[in-house]
């Protein structure tokens, strides 16, 4: 609480209420909170935009080459990417209960919640990484790092991971801030740093974490399901 | 005479004097003292881009190219439009003018995101000192709009840096547009409703979602262009089974809304300037303001424009063509909404004025040989040639620049809390229209009559009106310097500005020149509409002029 209110000829404005935690230039904690929270979902709203140029690209060339998009996605392991989504989906829940735990002020409960939310996001990467990724390296199917595919449709098939890749691995991207992220907050509710009073930081992150979820549930249809194999 | 006038001021705090040293700049949060920082580094990018547009016409003074190698003259054209539309454009008056005027504005003591608003700064320098590195080590010839296969295929110069510091300074205007969303949503004064906001608020509010939505489409292109050189992999190559057609589309799905990100904020601007100089209430507030989120929103629709060329179907390009002249509609709203603003105002030509009435003049040429450009037929002999370069020249600095330096002109005594020489001012903005019609106009034949752009040389016919483009070009650099050296001069040595010397309406003018750092003593109340110049004022006008 030291450094928060430097004096000024207006501090009698607000020298009523001034937490550590409220920021100078709001006139006050519920405004501070609605900011952070409206800036997140503003921030998705161009992740939908940054993620939807590969989604357009993915439709343009599924549509101009689609028996090697359908043959791309065969070489896929379906199963590990439905782990991925049980594990993913099962993370949001852990994130849900995070924010319920910070709302009613259990910071037991809320540091439990942050590590299992970390240890599945790590899980799922796990998984991507050992199981698929690799996998795919040494089935030469990884574009620029020796691909080559004997069967018909090979430079489809090559387009299809290119997409597969830059999807995937920029999903992977965000997991790994996510995970960052969780970190600190794990870190900052170790010292107290958070009551029912105060907990827009979880709250928001628990927001990109959701939102990590989401197009997880939108890449694992259109890369591994639709086409080909159903 | 040394520093004299500046001797009231001293016993007053206000953002500038508040602290002093490199360190209280370079790491502050106050939105006045990074729209400042933001207005040195985008004043350096417009002249290092206008000293490359003074030696393309140079060159093109002759028919047979005067001074630079054409594979030079490639690398001028590319870097002066990058630079100009990414580096000086799009932040112009969204950073600056934005930055500093949208918490004082609304009533609040900064933006919603301070830090978020200096990081942004530090994003943007690091993506410009990327460009002046590509610039410098050689810069790149692919044209601004980085086509493939120049930018992948057959590229030889330094696209990966160039496109890397693009990469990165369009964070710097996503971080931008979010903090405006939050601000105007969240941050307003009592009493400032919506429908009471400044226009010049509206309007950033609409190039703030534009900033946000089709700055990351950019993004991930040029990641795939990037992606594309370094893994060798056909994502646009037609030989290894991409789609160079796709490239154009994902890249005009940005650039065109970026166009609206350059001049919205401008229309913004001329509301302020218009209504001040006119002492009236804008002519239609709602439709203004409405006619900025009609803009925002069909600059989303009309990309296609950029190619009926270029090979996509008929029946997209007969869309994109009806949609293309809807824009038509929100923009004369506006025009004609100014010049309504004009009848039986007592209008005074103080420099901004003269800038707000230029800029009316010369986007509503702009704007009508847009329509030549969205009729599909016209496009066809029009599309590649002069007349594209002096359409969006007419946009962009007859409209955007003008806004600019009319703005800056406006607010330069709240931001500085000195007046400049405003008869030197009254000069400049006379010099800079004559010398932009002088540089402009001609391309309109030029193009006209068939001459394309992009190439180092052209037929001895038409080197007359290149002559006259050059010599226009002169003109407006000089028209363009003269605001540098006074504005700077008036830094030190301008008499001291009272809190609003324009008599305007406005929150910013209710609190001292320049603002203290929490902008206002206490938070203001907003009781009455934007731009209430009443009769009194019109009245007290008359007996004072």
């Amino acid at each position: 609480m030291a450094d928060a209110a430097t004096p000024t000829p207006h501090a009698a404005e607000h020298a009523a209420e001034h937490p550590s935690y409220l920021a100078h230039h709001f006139a006050g904690i519920d405004q501070q909170f609605e900011a952070g929270s409206l800036g997140m979902w503003v921030f998705l709203v161009t992740e939908i935009m940054f993620f939807g140029g590969l989604f357009a690209g993915y439709a343009v060339y599924r549509h101009l080459y689609l028996p090697g998009f359908e043959a791309g996605s065969r070489l896929l392991d379906v199963r590990f990417g439905a782990a991925n989504t049980a594990v993913l989906i099962g993370s949001s829940l852990t994130m849900a209960l995070a924010v319920r735990a910070a709302q009613m002020n259990r910071r037991k409960a809320l540091i439990l919640c942050l590590i299992l939310t970390m240890l599945l996001g790590a899980a799922f990467l796990g998984i991507k990484f050992t199981y698929e990724w690799s996998h795919d390296y040494e089935d030469h199917l990884v574009p620029g790092m020796g691909f080559s595919y004997p069967g018909p449709n090979a430079p489809a098939i090559q387009l299809f991971f290119c997409f597969y890749f830059f999807m995937t691995g920029l999903h992977a991207l965000h997991m790994v801030i996510g995970l960052g992220i969780m970190a600190v907050l794990v870190w900052m509710a170790a010292r107290g740093k958070f009551d029912d009073g105060y907990y827009s930081p979880i709250e928001v992150s628990g927001l990109y974490w959701h939102f990590i979820d989401i197009v997880w549930i939108f890449l694992f249809p259109l890369l591994y399901l639709v086409g080909g194999r159903y | 005479m040394s520093a004299a006038p500046g001797a009231p001021a001293a016993a007053r705090v206000d953002y500038l004097n508040a602290d002093y040293g490199i360190r209280s700049w370079l790491l502050t949060t106050d939105h006045k003292r990074i729209a400042l920082l933001y207005l040195g580094t985008i004043t350096l990018m417009f002249f290092v881009g206008g000293t490359l547009a003074v030696l393309m016409r140079l060159h093109l003074i002759d028919p047979a190219g005067a001074l630079v190698h054409p594979d030079t003259y490639n690398k001028l054209f590319t870097m002066h439009g990058i630079i100009m539309i990414f580096f000086f454009l799009i932040p112009s008056i969204p950073a600056v003018l934005g930055n500093f005027l949208v918490p004082l504005m609304i009533g609040a003591k900064d933006l919603a995101f301070p830090k978020i608003n200096l990081l942004s700064w530090y994003v943007f320098i690091t993506g410009a000192s990327l460009a002046l590195y590509s610039l410098v080590a050689g810069g790149v010839d692919t044209g601004w709009t980085f086509y493939t296969p120049y930018s992948s295929t057959y590229s030889n110069s330094h696209v990966i840096s160039m496109a890397i510091g693009v990469f990165i300074t369009g964070f710097s205007s996503i971080l931008t547009g979010l903090n405006f969303i939050v601000t105007i949503h969240k941050m307003r004064a009592p009493g400032l409703t919506w429908f009471r906001m400044p226009l010049f608020l509206w309007a950033i509010y609409g190039t703030s979602l534009i900033m946000i939505l089709a700055t990351p489409v950019i993004a991930i292109t040029i990641m795939l262009v990037g992606a594309e050189r370094i893994l060798h992999v056909g994502i646009f190559d037609p030989a290894l089974g991409g789609d160079p057609l796709l490239f154009q589309h994902l890249f005009w799905f940005y650039s065109h809304p970026a166009v609206y990100i350059m001049i919205l904020p401008g229309m913004g601007v001329i509301s302020e300037l218009i209504t001040c100089f006119s002492r009236k209430k804008i002519f239609g507030y709602s439709f203004v303001a409405f006619s900025s989120m009609a803009i925002a929103v069909i600059s989303f629709l009309v990309w296609g424009h950029h190619m009926f060329v270029a090979g996509q179907s008929v029946y997209a390009a007969l869309i994109f063509s009806l949609l293309s002249f809807l824009v038509a509609i929100p923009s004369a709203i506006k025009v004609f909404n100014w010049t309504a603003t004009l009848y039986q105002g007592s209008i005074s030509y103080e420099a901004p004025m003269l800038y707000a009435l230029g800029f009316i003049g010369l986007f509503t040429m702009g704007g009508l040989t847009g329509l030549f450009l969205a009729s599909l037929a016209t496009d066809v002999h029009l599309s590649g040639t002069y007349f594209i370069v002096a359409h969006f020249h007419y946009i962009m600095v007859g409209g955007a620049v003008m806004a600019y330096m009319g703005g800056l002109h406006f607010w330069w005594p709240k931001i500085t809390g000195r007046l400049y020489p405003d008869m030197w001012a009254r000069i400049a903005a006379a010099i800079i229209f004559f010398g932009f019609n002088l540089t402009f106009f001609p391309q309109f034949m030029l193009g006209y009559l068939g001459m394309p752009r992009r190439y180092a040389t052209y037929p001895a016919e038409f080197q007359i009106l290149n002559v006259m483009s050059s010599a226009g070009a002169s003109i407006l650099g000089i028209g363009y310097l003269i605001p540098l050296i006074y504005l700077i001069w008036s830094i030190r040595y301008g008499p001291v500005a009272p809190p609003n010397p324009w008599r305007a309406k406005g929150l910013e003018w209710q609190t001292p020149s320049p603002p203290p750092t929490y902008n206002f003593e206490t938070t203001p109340v907003v009781t009455e509409e934007a731009y209430a110049y009443g009769p009194a004022d019109s009245a007290e006008e008359g007996a004072h002029g």
